[in-house]
């Protein structure tokens, strides 16, 4: 396995950031399928651990792109890979924010937003599963998947809550 | 309200810290409710933005509104504002991680979490999906990018290439069809 240099990191994180249509959960599949599945930079293991983490610390979805970093190459790594993905999204955020207004009536700015919902939410969907079928290497785990799944679908708790009973399961030693 | 320098940072920071698995729900008590620096309108329009523009949905949306008030500096303040935080602590937990990976049991509480949080995405994809209008087309366009990307495991950037403008053409077309059918009135 070799590492990728930090320029190369920042160059292939900064194509993510233009491709996240949906934002950096939409993003998960291409990340695995690069990392994981093609350089073999990780394995699904640690990739699933770095999502965990990433769920239990506070903050935008976005740093779990940090961790992959992190991982990579360490501070810098975290450091030029969370860049890479946020500099060129926040660039072209900050030019089309000054003309976003003036096409409030726009059919065109209406059909780019209709027409790239359903691709978003076939992207989460797609995250959802791969981290899934990722996660639930017991039938414990992938109970706890489906559980956390329809209860955070039909109630407006707040999250965590669902995380943190799933630490206390794993904590008890249940989910092994 | 035009928030200053130091309300710009403290206002994303405080959000940046606020919610697990995502921020946006937080993110808009405090815009709005909170500092109303946005009314609940503004709100979803640049939700919109940070949305259908591709990147972190969070940082958009926090790179606009500071815009909005001192330019690119405010953009700056406000990304980092919402980044520092979580970049700091995340990074500590993933040292801490680093150090006890050994641990079977930590192996087993993280296993737990990550699993968990695996149903919070699905979670999350259903909500948005339930939102979504109920057209063959749109439908269709999330079948293919579900299979395409979990099934098939295609590139994401060949993909959206191409189904990007089949599905915003089809998002033209359902708009148009319903512009026919308002001028219309009720159709049989």
């Amino acid at each position: 396995m070799t590492t990728p240099s930090l320029t190369a990191l920042f160059l292939r994180f900064s194509l993510f950031s233009l491709m996240a249509v949906g934002g950096a959960t939409a993003l998960i599949p291409e990340m695995h399928r690069q990392v994981v599945d093609l350089h073999g930079w990780m394995s699904t293991a640690d990739f699933t651990a770095l999502f965990a983490i990433a769920q239990a610390a506070p903050g935008p979805n976005v740093i779990f792109v940090s961790l992959i970093g992190w991982k990579l190459a360490g501070i810098p790594g975290a450091l030029v890979c969370t860049l890479g993905m946020c500099l060129p999204a926040a660039v072209l955020a900050f030019a089309v924010g000054r003309i976003w207004d003036r096409f409030q009536h726009s059919p065109w700015r209406k059909a780019i937003e209709r027409g790239l919902a359903p691709l978003t939410i076939g992207l989460v969907l797609g995250s959802g599963c791969l981290l899934a079928r990722a996660t639930s290497t017991h039938w414990q785990l992938g109970l706890v998947a489906a559980a956390s799944a329809g209860l955070s679908f039909r109630s407006s708790q707040n999250p965590l809550w669902w995380l943190t009973g799933a630490a206390l399961l794993g904590a008890l030693g249940l989910l092994a | 309200m035009r928030p200053t320098h130091s309300e710009l940072f403290l206002g994303f920071f405080k959000i940046g810290l606020s919610g697990f698995g995502g921020v946006l729900p937080h993110a808009r008590r405090l815009l709005v409710d909170d500092r109303r620096w946005l009314t609940d309108r503004q709100f979803t329009e640049l939700l919109g933005l940070g949305q259908t523009l591709p990147g972190p949905n969070v940082l958009n949306m926090a790179v606009v509104i500071g815009a909005r008030g001192h330019g690119w500096r405010g953009s700056v303040l406000a990304g980092l504002g919402l980044m520092a935080a979580p970049l700091v602590i995340v990074l500590t937990l993933a040292s801490l991680y680093g150090r006890f990976a050994h641990s079977a049991r930590l192996a087993q509480v993280l296993a737990g979490v990550a699993a968990a949080a695996a149903g919070l995405v699905l979670a999350t994809g259903g909500r948005l999906a339930t939102k979504l209008d109920r057209d063959v087309g749109s439908l269709l366009m999330v079948l293919t990018s579900f299979l395409a990307v979990f099934w098939l495991r295609l590139p994401l950037l060949g993909m959206l290439v191409v189904l990007a403008p089949v599905s915003i053409g089809l998002g033209w077309h359902s708009l148009r069809r319903e512009r026919l059918a308002g001028q219309d009135g009720e159709r049989p």
